[in-house]
């Protein structure tokens, strides 16, 4: 004879048997939307900048989810957005030999001159 | 009077839509449909609030209702069911998404037409709310139309449940061109929106490998004088709920 006991649940517990909720999926597969990354221009003069990721089924869908999901408080003017897999990234582990030269070339900062006062806005 | 009801009719509409829209809270399709589903549902309100506001300040300077003022507030929690003058398309139930998104492009691209109209009101105040709202609403006939394009031309799936939201929506649409008696010689030419709504509808249905339903088939209509579906007293049993509950509570 199987006895089937009360376990008590606490908010936030996760049940290891699949309970009533299991057989109400709400997430559908999105796989098949690919993933972009969106960069938002927040006012005229700046440049774009990157502001988060999302899924989308093409780029108009991602434009206009970037405008729901990134410019509700009036964050930007103007969107782009990119596949994520057209984004090609230097390699973590060689950030040593990539950053770490310029460690001690101080020079190249425009910090040793001397600006004339009439020269503004630098 | 009829002013105001017209005026009543706009705000109703929209508070009654973004009621039902904002069922899909927390349970849209996929993270960023569901936000972009509320925002619309978050236009529509503040649309809504704007003809309430007004309608109300033109309420009480006709002074009709001594002792009793009106605000946006009363209107939308305070007033029975057969004085909503929403049309029904706007209470029938969310459905899927494929209703949803279809229900909106309705609406909306019957909404741009009216409001474009609105701007030459010789109402200040209503041309006003109109030009403001009109961004929002580009956006939104936008954005489900393009929805139901995709669904339409996407997987037989989709295909199949946008014709069903088709098929069930479009006897309802035909009471957006009705006018009611509080629009008669209010300066809105609902046969000319009718035209450029249909020809829009056409486009998006072409494009989205639909046939277009038949114009002419007997079309549903009373809920701009009060007569509504089945729904509309769920609707406001929920929304007016706290206030008919404990009245004039507040924050």
């Amino acid at each position: 004879m199987n006895f089937q006991f009360i376990k008590k649940m606490y908010y936030g517990d996760i049940p290891d048997e699949p309970g009533n909720g299991a057989a109400y999926q709400t997430k559908p597969d999105t796989a098949a939307w690919p993933l972009w990354e969106v960069f938002i221009r927040s006012k005229r003069g700046l440049d774009h900048k990157h502001a988060g990721s999302l899924k989308a089924a093409d780029a108009t869908m991602a434009i206009e989810n970037a405008r729901d999901v990134y410019t509700r408080r009036q964050e930007g003017v103007s969107i782009w957005v990119v596949e994520s897999k057209y984004i090609h990234a230097s390699n973590p582990d060689e950030a040593e030999s990539f950053f770490d030269p310029a460690e001690d070339k101080v020079y190249r900062h425009p910090s040793f001159y001397e600006l004339p006062d009439e020269v503004k806005h630098m | 009077m009829q002013h105001i009801n017209f005026i009543l009719s706009l705000a109703d509409s929209n508070l009654i839509l973004s009621q039902r829209n904002a069922e899909w809270c927390g349970h849209g399709p996929v993270l960023e449909q569901d936000i972009a589903i509320t925002n619309i549902t978050l236009d529509l309100l503040g649309q809504a609030r704007n003809f309430y506001q007004y309608a109300a300040r033109l309420i009480n300077e006709t002074g009709n209702m001594p002792g009793h003022i009106a605000t946006e507030d009363s209107l939308a929690y305070r007033r029975t069911e057969r004085e909503f003058k929403n049309i029904l398309l706007c209470e029938l139930p969310k459905g899927d998404w494929a209703q949803t998104v279809l229900r909106q492009y309705f609406y909306s691209a019957f909404c741009k037409g009216l409001y474009f109209q609105l701007l030459q009101s010789q109402d200040q105040s209503l041309a006003a709310i109109a030009e403001k709202s009109l961004k929002e609403v580009n956006y939104h006939v936008r954005w489900s139309g393009e929805w139901v394009i995709r669904l339409g031309d996407g997987t037989a799936e989709s295909k199949q449940r946008i014709k069903q939201a088709l098929q069930f929506l479009w006897p309802y649409t035909g009471e957006m061109f009705m006018p009611a008696d509080f629009e008669n010689n209010n300066g809105i030419d609902l046969a000319s929106i009718k035209k450029q709504w249909l020809l829009d509808v056409q486009t998006i249905l072409e494009e989205a490998t639909l046939q277009m339903p038949a114009e002419h088939i007997f079309m549903q209509s009373g809920g701009k004088s009060g007569t509504h579906t089945e729904h509309m007293g769920y609707i406001l049993a929920e929304m007016q709920y706290l206030q008919r509950m404990y009245p004039d509570a507040n924050w």
